[in-house]
């Protein structure tokens, strides 16, 4: 019994993890309708400005997750200005392509730049781990922060959007675009306001992910990005409440099956759950029903 | 139709700028095949890079970019010392070797494509390639073409299948069933877990025989987990899964990258059993910010002992001169290879102006012939393409490799 | 696209074939003279692979309307089936008919799965739907690789756990095993019939868009409500596009199987990426347009071996072209630019329509 609560506890952390790169992608789906498959690689940048500012200017912990934050905001604002605003009233497949793009562009950047190597990623958490159950059950440092750093940011951004002008202007444009221009609200300024916003959580979630799986290479990004993505639309693309359900179901789901039924195949069940789920519920878990105009 | 004409407005923006990298000039435009072999035969022309003129031509292919770049990048080092080397010592018989490194991006149908823009380069000799997969495709087609062959770390049994091709790593199986040999008769445990990537062909392949031949030296394999590649972070599964088992000792037949991750979760997690690995291991105290503490009583069985002998050490120190980093095994196994293509040249009497075909069949003789010393040991080849050499136990002490 | 779909269609349909013809006599006389460099005669068939790939998966993106992020399964579908089949028949049987009977072998199975997976997946909309066929590649390439097949003299053993637990005799050999795959396919496929199976293709695809059912099928693409209000069955069309797509993608396998020595389902050949890759020829081409989305795809095929000269940059600039030519074809501002200096306003003649 310990051990399956030590495989929940490391699923929802995981979960935590994917839930924080899924509102990247879900902020932007729901306001620019593209997904945003460079999402991934932006996770790998702010890992590796972390792991250069700590290690090279040895930065304190705080001041490299800050930097990696202002770093990764920038280039998710530039990837936007460069890459998608002359596509943004293309087809979102176009916009879908060139996002694929930034992804090639991104790693094989990384891969010139710092080099194929695996680097180890030192911790930035140095909490003690909890013991619980005489010793059965250990949750480490890292764990707890990803799951409260992941649960403030939920209610930070709920608040954002509830509260301020700014966020009502990100709703007003996932709306509808033209009404919110009409109305006054700065469209491309929320654009951008919004990949900041998404690229910023990727750099935390970057964080994270590292700490709690200390190996850092030009494609650590890809695979969660993936799965961020898969947990976004589990949860119902578009909203955020959805990326937080879907990200910790996914990442509790994954653990589990990995752990019960085959390491090798955690993947095709993970899967096939979200193909059930969708087929029961086709916009996913908190995904608004989409109304069919004639 | 507008589309098509934006695309050939590309395509031919992009031969521009071939042509305009390249500074050969490409004279035989026409058809569409025109441009291809055009900008081909400037890569031939580029591709040599430092070492122009005349020589035996060496190519070699392994993977540049994508996620296995590290072996490729380390074998194109570690050949690349080798020949500046040899040529600096006056090459073979006074006749440099010439050599090209081509991408394959881990990929079988892109190492035939290196494969051919090698042979469009007038590739003579073949080291690679570096990893398994493309290595099976590209026999195939050395095979057909009669080209020598000799893959650095190409580990699966059917890479030296044919006999044009040969090998300077251990084979899978062998190395599965050393493990357990060593494991077994040193009596080091009896209760093992193996943790391996089934998706890797190395991985998969060492863990079969090392399965197979567990019970023949008394080893329990009480747990086998397997993970994947799109699913090697965390580990924490399946190394509970050992401890729960009771394992005495945890078999890594993976890499060194996630086996650094296994040691740090192991830690995290108060796990300490004993670690075994193979070659794929080496290389895992020079992981950057790895924590050579938990690695600490580690045993692998490798080729190459950092600091066994003093051409090991200068072989070292040369790498680390030239390219900033520790090498692994790969390289080490890549300049070995460049020593051994030497010294079966010089066995054969095979000259550079001769084909490709007529020095693979001189070639394969020699191979049977030539006993190599080489930085991983000493080698000799049989018939079926294996090498000869035995794998050094290591145990890492006190933050290095030590014989034991 | 719609109104002189018909009068011109004919037309098209002739110049796209007449393209492949003239290519592969091109190509071929070049070969035969001995002209061409191996890396272009090594190329010859992959082109040909994934222009097929291309061509079927605009089928289901340009034609039927529906975005697929997992073709390359159905292509790995294909590409192991046949393989399977013909390792099994290697002694057995001549290349001739055993590389035909692996080819029917192969699109059959991929046929199959596409019309499986089908029934579920094309109730889903949109990206809901593009996730879902993303999930299918991912769950076929994980099967793939921990499937275990070997054969003794008691027959088949199957097994997904690791080749000790297939139980096989002394004499049995291992036929699938796991992550490394099949090995020892003979190479059956070569460019003539490359090319033969890529005018094929193009001869299905065309042939449909232009018949009753393809009309039905953009019908359903333009507007869905109007399409059933007018009495056409939407489960069937879309099924049928999709199984004709998923069975074309397992020939594009097939070729690929017997083109190489050794298949394994890597995330690189047969992973979202290379999904993702096919998606890109389409999108670059035109969504829907057969002919462009065919050259995209040999271009881009191209494109990094053309590059390999630059070494260690090569997959930066490439992602870079990617890039700008993705710009170049579909932002507003640059069809603008191009609209204006286009070749055919200097040819006089008027500018197609094309875009969706």
């Amino acid at each position: 019994m310990s051990s399956f609560f030590t495989f929940l506890i490391n699923g929802i952390s995981l979960g935590s993890i994917y839930a924080i790169i899924a509102l990247g992608y879900t902020m932007v789906y729901g306001i620019a309708k593209m997904l945003n498959f460079a999402h991934g690689d932006v996770i790998m940048v702010g890992s590796y400005m972390v792991f250069l500012s700590m290690g090279s200017l040895g930065l304190p912990p705080v001041l490299a997750v800050l930097l990696a934050v202002v770093v990764c905001t920038v280039l998710g604002i530039t990837i936007e200005k460069i890459a998608y605003k002359p596509l943004r009233k293309a087809s979102p497949l176009a916009v879908l392509i060139t996002a694929i793009g930034v992804s090639y562009f991104l790693q094989n950047a990384a891969l010139l730049f710092f080099g194929a190597n695996t680097k180890m990623f030192t911790s930035v958490i140095s909490l003690p781990a909890i013991s619980l159950a005489e010793g059965q059950i250990n949750i480490t440092g890292e764990t707890q922060v990803t799951i409260i750093v992941c649960i403030i940011i939920m209610i930070g951004l709920s608040l954002f959007i509830k509260k301020t002008k700014a966020g009502q202007a990100m709703l007003a444009v996932s709306e509808d675009k033209g009404a919110a221009e009409l109305m006054g609200v700065n469209v491309n300024g929320t654009i951008s306001l919004t990949f900041a916003i998404g690229s910023a959580l990727a750099a935390v979630a970057g964080v994270l992910l590292c700490s709690t799986y200390p190996t850092l290479n030009p494609y650590t990004g890809s695979m969660p990005g993936i799965k961020a993505f898969t947990a976004a639309v589990f949860g119902g693309i578009g909203s955020i409440p959805g990326a937080f359900v879907g990200g910790i179901l996914l990442g509790i789901i994954e653990n589990l099956s990995k752990a019960y039924i085959s390491s090798q195949l955690s993947d095709a069940i993970v899967f096939s759950v979200l193909i059930i789920v969708l087929l029961v519920k086709p916009t996913g878990i908190l995904g608004t029903k989409i109304s069919e105009k004639v | 139709m507008k589309k098509l004409v934006s695309l050939l407005l590309v395509l031919s923006m992009l031969s521009a700028l071939l042509i305009g990298c390249g500074s050969t000039s490409a004279d035989n435009n026409g058809a569409e095949a025109g441009t291809d072999s055009a900008a081909v035969e400037d890569t031939a022309a580029e591709t040599d890079g430092t070492t122009e003129g005349e020589g035996f031509r060496v190519g070699g292919i392994g993977p540049l970019t994508g996620g296995a770049a590290v072996y490729g990048i380390a074998v194109k080092n570690g050949a690349q010392m080798a020949v500046d080397e040899i040529n600096a010592a006056g090459g073979v018989n006074g006749v440099p070797l010439v050599f090209s490194f081509e991408d394959d991006e881990h990929d079988p149908e892109k190492a035939v494509n290196a494969y051919n823009t090698l042979k469009d380069w007038d590739m003579q000799l073949l080291m690679g390639t570096v990893t398994s997969t493309p290595c099976l495709a590209v026999a195939e087609e050395t095979m057909n073409d009669n080209m020598y062959m000799l893959t650095p770390s190409g580990t699966a049994v059917e890479c030296v299948q044919y006999d044009n091709a040969f090998r300077v790593c251990f084979s899978d199986p062998n190395q599965g069933a050393k493990s357990a040999e060593y494991i077994g008769t040193n009596k080091i445990a009896t209760k093992v877990a193996v943790i391996y990537d089934s998706s890797d062909v190395y991985s998969s392949g060492i863990y079969t025989e090392f399965a197979n031949s567990a019970a023949e030296y008394g080893i329990e394999i009480v747990a086998a987990e397997a993970f994947t590649s799109d699913n090697k972070t965390d580990f924490r599964i399946q190394l509970q899964k050992a401890k729960d088992g009771g394992a005495e000792l945890v078999f890594l037949p993976i890499y060194y990258q996630e086996a650094a991750l296994i040691l740090s979760q192991a830690n995290s997690m108060g796990f300490a059993p004993i670690f075994f690995g193979c070659d794929g291991l080496d290389g895992i105290l020079s992981v950057e910010d790895f924590d050579a503490a938990l690695a600490e009583g580690v045993m692998l069985l490798t080729p190459l002992v950092a600091d066994e002998n003093d051409k090991t050490k200068a072989f070292v120190a040369a790498y680390e001169a030239a390219y900033g980093e520790t090498p692994i095994q790969f390289a080490a196994n890549a300049y070995d290879a460049m020593y051994i293509i030497k010294a079966a040249l010089e066995q054969s009497g095979a000259a550079a102006d001769m084909s490709a075909e007529e020095i693979c069949d001189l070639m394969k003789a020699a191979m049977l012939e030539i006993t190599v010393d080489g930085i991983t040991g000493e080698m000799t080849w049989t018939e079926d393409g294996e090498v000869n050499k035995e794998p050094k136990a290591v145990k890492i002490v006190d933050g290095a490799y030590t014989a034991m | 696209m719609k109104k002189e779909r018909i009068a011109k269609s004919t037309k098209s349909t002739w110049i796209t074939l007449g393209i492949v013809v003239v290519a592969y006599v091109i190509m071929q006389t070049l070969a035969e003279t001995g002209v061409l460099s191996s890396l272009v005669k090594g190329l010859l068939v992959p082109l040909c692979t994934y222009a097929i790939m291309a061509v079927s998966l605009n089928l289901t993106v340009g034609i039927l309307g529906e975005l697929s992020l997992g073709h390359a399964g159905f292509m790995c579908v294909g590409a192991f089936a046949s393989a399977f089949f013909s390792v099994c028949m290697k002694e057995s049987l001549p290349a001739g008919p055993r590389f035909f009977l692996a080819l029917l072998i192969g699109i059959l199975a991929a046929a199959l799965s596409g019309f499986l997976i089908g029934i579920p997946v094309l109730r889903l909309k949109g990206d809901y739907l593009a996730i879902v066929t993303l999930a299918f590649g991912e769950i076929i390439k994980n099967l793939v690789n921990v499937l275990y097949v070997g054969r003794d003299e008691n027959g088949f053993h199957f097994s997904i756990k690791d080749v000790l637990s297939l139980g096989m005799g002394k004499e049995g050999k291992v036929l699938i095993n796991g992550a490394q795959g099949i090995t020892g396919t003979p190479k059956d496929s070569n460019f003539t019939i490359a090319a033969i199976l890529l005018f094929l293709t193009l001869i299905i695809v065309l042939n449909l868009v232009n018949s009753r059912s393809g009309r039905a099928i953009m019908a359903i693409r333009d507007n869905r409500i109007a399409a059933e209000s007018i009495g056409i069955n939407i489960t069937r069309y879309k099924l049928l596009a999709f199984s004709i797509s998923a069975g074309l993608a397992g020939m594009a396998g097939v070729l690929y199987a017997h083109n190489l020595s050794t298949l394994a389902a890597q995330p690189k050949n047969f992973g979202y990426n290379m999904s993702i890759m096919i998606l890109v020829y389409v999108v670059l081409g035109g969504i829907g347009n057969i002919r462009v989305s065919m050259i995209a795809a040999v271009i881009l095929t191209l494109l990094p071996e053309l590059l390999r000269e630059l070494q260690d940059y090569r997959m930066l600039i490439y992602s870079i072209v990617l890039i700008v030519m993705m710009l170049f074809n579909w932002s507003p501002k640059a069809k603008e630019w191009r609209e204006k200096y286009s070749l055919k306003r200097f040819l006089g003649k008027k500018a197609a329509k094309e875009e969706a």
